[in-house]
């Protein structure tokens, strides 16, 4: 056994399960406030690093700029999604608003492969990408900055939803929406505002995941990978959506690890965390740390 | 009409100026089809305490769902008639917007958000509000409901007391001019439902918040108010001082009586005179 090699492998799957789990929160904020599936979170990822290459190779903006660019597209871009795509919907049967939010995944793919192509683009570097040695291992400094940049939205979301008047609000919309009303809450407000911080948010990550690998149209695969997440920890808790990002994360790359040691099946890495989903889904049903019925996290 | 216009004709607008809400003769659909008001008219003046009566279905909550707009997240619509608020119409305007005009409702059955705490309920009931006041505004909710500040755990593990309070001070949190409140007797113990209704008429007293209290318990709410009415069947049927409606004898009979759950109606009586009328 290579433990050097496994330990390696877990460390990049706890990295990598940081980015599910951030992009897993912003699926879970849309659904609790809004009870939406948002098949096109993935997208989010995608329409964010691509914009935020385009102003950057486009415009040779400092990186910080270019970002809060992508940033205040995002929002408008969520607000704007939110009111014309979504509000008319409301009140229409779920599987008709899943319909459309897989066919916004279809159409945003689709526009972003005919607007800057198929190939991977990289970059413009700001790290050497020479590795840094942490305790005998190598990480990458992107990498790095990614469980950094991670950690601190779990931190903002965490203090949004404890402490800001919108995140109470959010708290409040998910819990009842009559009661939330009838505090002054306008329900309409906290919808757009959870698609507009989902988007940003997702963004953010799609952009970390770009500066790491690339942009490519690969990067709305994250939308899929994290079904399984959210829905392993249960699709309306946001600690439950980290945690599941994180077994996720790691689960794949132990997958890895068991196929090229002995398997050789080939394509373990994706499929292993449908199997485990479906082992613990029969488990408990509502996920890891989902709402059983009055029971709350 | 503006309060300001009011003010300067004493005479003619006397009962506009003293009434802080109006419902003027309103009907309510829900879903289109089922008619459940049928011309209901009601004033609360400034500073009252009034209570509206009635058995179960006859109507009360949607009566206060219609004034605070909150019908209209339930499919239902005030399809006849207005409720006037300091002499403007509300009817037309989101829950939201009431809420920003000063009227909150505490809903039937507390509603408070469980997995939150009581703190957190409090800072919800200040939404609406941008002002600095909000800390010192819940340490008043405190003094009122002394027991609130020793639970730090989740508000749904509270007694249906602590909750019912809650309810309230998150209320007292919006700084309204005026509550609609729904059946805050409800699953309470008898000693505590006079704790509540004690509290209920200080806030009315003390703050100068306007009330108008829905309630099965008409001993308790009579005893508390300045005026009552009585609805049945989606109208008003009798209102009066809460007095003279203490002394009624249909009343008695009906809704004081030896707190007996069976009531009969009052559709055969003649024996009552409507104060008022519109049409
Ligand atoms: N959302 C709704 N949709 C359809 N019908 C409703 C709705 N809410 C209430 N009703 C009906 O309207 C009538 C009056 O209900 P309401 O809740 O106003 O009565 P109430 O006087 O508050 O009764 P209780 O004392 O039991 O609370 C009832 O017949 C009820 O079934
Ligand atoms: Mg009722």
């Amino acid at each position: 056994m290579n433990f050097e090699l496994l330990l390696q492998l877990v460390i990049n799957g706890l990295i990598i399960g940081t980015l599910y789990g951030v992009v897993g929160m912003c699926f879970v904020l849309i659904y609790k406030a809004s009870q939406i599936v948002n098949f096109a979170q993935g997208e989010f990822l995608l329409i964010g690093a691509w914009v935020c290459w385009w102003i950057l190779t486009q415009f040779h903006l400092p990186f910080y700029a270019g970002f809060l660019l992508t940033l205040l597209f995002m929002m408008v871009f969520g607000i704007l999604l939110q009111v014309l795509v979504l509000r008319p919907m409301i009140g229409e049967p779920i599987i008709s608003v899943i319909m459309v939010t897989i066919g916004l995944s279809i159409f945003f793919q689709a526009i972003m492969n005919w607007m800057f192509g198929v190939f991977v683009q990289p970059f413009p570097p700001i790290f050497e990408t020479k590795s840094v040695d942490i305790f005998g291992l190598n990480v990458q400094p992107a990498y790095l900055m990614s469980l950094v940049i991670s950690i601190i939205i779990m931190g903002g979301f965490a203090w949004f939803f404890k402490y800001s008047r919108m995140g109470l609000a959010m708290r409040a919309t998910a819990f009842n929406q009559q009661v939330a009303q009838s505090l002054g809450i306008s329900i309409k407000q906290v919808f757009a505002a959870s698609w507009a911080i989902s988007a940003m948010v997702s963004a953010l990550a799609g952009v970390v995941v770009g500066m790491v690998n690339g942009v490519s149209s690969a990067l709305s695969f994250f939308g899929i990978k994290v079904f399984p997440a959210v829905i392993l920890g249960g699709l309306d808790s946001v600690i439950g959506a980290v945690v599941g990002g994180l077994i996720i994360g790691v689960l794949e790359n132990v997958a890895e690890y068991v196929d090229g040691q002995w398997l050789n099946v080939g394509n373990l890495y994706t499929i292993a965390p449908f199997y485990v989903l479906v082992i613990i889904l029969m488990i408990r049903p509502y996920g890891l740390f989902g709402t059983e019925e009055i029971e709350r996290v | 009409m503006s309060e300001a216009a009011a003010k300067t004709e004493p005479a003619e607008n006397a009962e506009t100026a003293e009434n802080l809400l109006t419902v003027n003769n309103i009907e309510v659909v829900y879903d289109e089809v089922i008619l459940v008001l049928r011309g209901v008219s009601l004033d609360v003046p400034k500073g009252a305490l009034v209570t509206l009566l009635g058995a179960n279905g006859a109507g009360k909550s949607t009566t206060l769902k219609a004034i605070s707009g909150l019908l209209k997240t339930e499919d239902g619509e005030v399809t006849r008639g207005d409720v006037i608020f300091k002499g403007n119409k509300i009817n037309h305007l989101a829950p939201e917007a009431i809420v920003r005009r000063g009227i909150f409702q505490v809903m039937e059955g507390r509603r408070i958000v469980e997995d939150m705490t009581v703190i957190e309920n409090l800072r919800l009931g200040a939404y609406t509000r941008k002002d600095k006041g909000v800390k010192d505004d819940m340490e008043m909710v405190f003094t009122y409901f002394p027991r609130l500040k020793e639970r730090t755990g989740l508000a749904g593990y509270l007694s249906g007391g602590e909750q019912q309070m809650l309810a309230i001070g998150r209320a007292l949190m919006a700084r309204p001019v005026m509550m609609l409140l729904d059946e805050p007797s409800m699953g309470l113990s008898p000693l505590l439902v006079g704790e509540v209704f004690e509290i209920i008429r200080r806030l009315n007293r003390d703050l100068g918040i306007t009330m108008l209290l829905v309630e099965q318990n008409a001993r308790m709410a009579l005893k508390a108010a300045d005026y009552g009415y009585i609805m049945e069947s989606g109208k008003i049927v009798l209102d009066g001082t809460a007095q003279e409606l203490s002394d009624n004898e249909d009343v008695k009979e009906f809704y004081l009586g030896g707190g007996g759950e069976e009531r009969k109606s009052f559709k055969n009586l003649k024996s009552y005179k409507r104060r008022k009328r519109w049409i």
